[in-house]
């Protein structure tokens, strides 16, 4: 225990947890998937939540942990998926309708060859580095802008809000090359298999679900070791950081970096399960859902996270079908009564009903109370 | 005094937006001093240590830390890490931490993102804080959360933080200031404990705790942003000119 590189170490019970969680999703879903008990449709949209909850996780990594509430996240989540379309769109070779072993929309908008940075997409590793050199470099461009001039609190907000917006504006534009509004879709191929078939998906999925156990993992030793504590420290008083002789713009950047990158794979991982990306994935109000979630799921932890993005997307799947026109409406009444009544989200409540039951047997026991009292103010 | 001088401030002067907070402001201290510095609201006390720990630059003169180090171009975590601490006026201190934590983060060492990731908590770290604890009379609540304590056991904390820093000098802001009477004495004793094996400034309003801790040394006396007179307690509270900044506010001819 001294001599872990975890200042507050991990129980064993939850090692034990996690890991039946993690061969649940990574195991014996698909298991059951093969079997027939999950149709495949099911397993696509976990697949999809999964991705989804590798953005809330890289939200929360800076909002709950932090205290930078960036509301940009999307932007680095869709890049990942824009690197892993130009590659699947070269993968689709000469069958898009002009016949050209290029994208149908360069095709259209006139190009008679490839243009040069299309060219090494082709390769799947290649795709693979950009996904995370993409996203890291706009990140630590951003970053280290942003923290160099001490920009914080809602400034930063506002500003990672300007960041994805503009990126959405010019990725919606025809001569950025990256199809334009209509974006990628269209996907036929992903390291030689059929996108579209039933064996792929589940492959995709167990994949997503490992990356995903992975992160976990990964995070959750990364809080609890000292840089984690500094992280915290940040959050809860960074001018005490910056007098205990730690350069707080240092961690800042690299957790920016770092949940960008997270959030990138989570989009790179996304974009083959749906099928299809463009530019409104970019927008600001995708990167606001996604603080919805964590804020749902429980902030500043990180299971919270995960259980936000998967049952508030399990909730907009019913609802868009049921109530198309009031899923808005259930989306920022939800987000309403978590910060009135659940500040710790979800995965808060069986702490909160804990608290609530040992008021009440206090209550109940008016010895217990009078016993209690003086040794409370011994203490002070 | 035959002992070297430990922070040596100079000609400073410093504005903002016209205003004038501090004026050739000449100020030397010891190694192992302990000085307290009073003076009325906006004298420019908590200016000083802005400008002492890298938080606001001069616009002009010179603050020089031991021997030769000129403080004036560094930055707040470089400046630090020589070896300046600073206690808040409120206390800061990492309220979701246990005590425990709160020290270990202020232990003097690793820094970087990269030493912070890869860094295991040593036994001597863990003696060390220990010691600290006993030092600031919070051995029994170690592993509770920093938060959980009492107003001025986190003023104690926090000077706990900058004792596991190793600064050589401390920069105490206000140490009394909410706290009661018994807690007060406390910490004054534990200043006039550190006192000697490091160089210490306390800005400080409470002629009691004033007092307490400054029998026998040097007051320095603030006011308008440059030093009004330095001499013992007794002799400052005797001044003419400090009684007539503090009670009667004459207009200067």
């Amino acid at each position: 225990m001294t001599h872990s590189l975890l200042v507050r170490p991990i129980a064993k019970k939850e090692w034990t947890f996690t890991a039946v969680i993690a061969v649940f999703l990574i195991v014996v879903m698909p298991l059951m998937n093969y079997a027939g008990w999950i149709s495949d449709f099911t397993i696509n949209l976990w697949g999809k939540y999964l991705c989804y909850a590798m953005l809330a996780i890289s939200v929360d990594l800076l909002w709950g942990y932090t205290g930078l509430l960036s509301l940009g996240q999307a932007l680095f989540f869709t890049l990942g998926g824009y690197m892993m379309g130009m590659y699947l769109m070269r993968m689709i070779g000469d069958l898009g309708q002009y016949h050209k072993d290029m994208p149908d929309f360069l095709v259209f908008l006139g190009w008679e060859r490839l243009p040069s940075f299309w060219v090494p997409f082709s390769s799947f590793s290649f795709a693979m580095v950009m996904m995370i050199l993409v996203p890291g470099i706009v990140a630590y461009v951003f970053g280290w802008l942003a923290f160099r001039s001490r920009v914080r609190g809602v400034y930063f907000s506002i500003l990672t809000q300007a960041l994805t917006y503009g990126a959405s504006l010019m990725f919606f534009r025809n001569d950025m090359l990256m199809g334009g509004n209509n974006g990628f879709t269209d996907f036929r191929f992903i390291l030689g298999f059929d996108i579209r078939s039933p064996e792929t998906k589940r492959g995709l999925f167990i994949i997503t679900a490992m990356v995903l156990s992975a992160t976990y993992v990964g995070l959750r030793c990364l809080t609890r070791s000292r840089f984690g504590l500094v992280q915290q420290a940040v959050r809860d008083s960074e001018n005490r950081v910056l007098f205990s002789g730690y350069s707080s713009p240092n961690f800042k950047l690299f957790i920016f970096v770092l949940s960008a990158v997270i959030g990138s794979i989570g989009g790179a991982l996304y974009v083959p399960q749906v099928g299809i990306i463009n530019p409104s994935e970019m927008t600001t109000d995708k990167s606001l859902e996604a603080v919805v979630w964590v804020a749902v799921g429980g902030r500043g932890t990180l299971i919270g996270p995960i259980v936000g993005a998967i049952s508030v997307n399990a909730l907009k799947s019913w609802a868009t079908r049921a109530y198309p026109d009031l899923w808005l409406l259930i989306l920022g009444g939800m987000f309403i009564i978590v910060v009135l009544f659940l500040p710790k989200g979800i995965v808060g409540v069986p702490g909160m009903v804990k608290d609530w039951l040992k008021k009440r047997k206090r209550l109940s026991e008016p010895d217990v109370v009078t016993l209690e009292e003086p040794s409370k103010e011994e203490a002070a | 005094m035959d002992h070297p001088l430990i922070l040596n401030a100079e000609g400073v002067n410093k504005s903002f937006a016209g205003f004038k907070a501090i004026t050739d402001l000449n100020f030397y201290l010891a190694e192992g001093e302990l000085r307290t510095v009073i003076g009325p609201n906006g004298a420019g006390k908590t200016t000083f240590l802005d400008l002492i720990t890298g938080r606001t630059k001069p616009d002009t003169g010179t603050i020089t830390f031991g021997a030769l180090t000129e403080l004036v171009p560094l930055s707040e975590h470089e400046i630090v890490r020589l070896g300046v601490g600073r206690k808040f006026q409120t206390p800061t201190v990492y309220t979701d931490h246990t005590v425990f934590e709160n020290l270990l983060l202020s232990l003097e060492g690793v820094r970087g993102v990269w030493g912070t990731l890869f860094s295991r908590t040593t036994s001597t770290d863990i003696d060390r804080i220990d010691e600290i604890l006993k030092i600031i009379n919070l051995g029994s609540r170690r592993t509770d959360l920093a938060g959980s304590l009492s107003h001025g056991q986190k003023q104690w904390l926090e000077i706990g933080m900058l004792l596991a820093q190793n600064s050589k000098l401390l920069l105490i802001d206000e140490p009394a200031a909410g706290m009661s009477d018994d807690e007060t004495a406390l910490t004054g004793e534990l200043l006039l404990k550190l006192a000697g094996k490091h160089s210490i400034i306390v800005i400080e309003h409470d002629m009691v705790f004033v007092k307490q801790i400054a029998t026998g040394r040097k007051v320095t006396v603030l006011h308008q942003g440059s030093v009004l007179c330095e001499g013992s307690v007794d002799a400052v509270q005797n001044d003419p000119r400090v009684i007539e900044v503090y009670l009667g506010r004459k207009k200067a001819a």
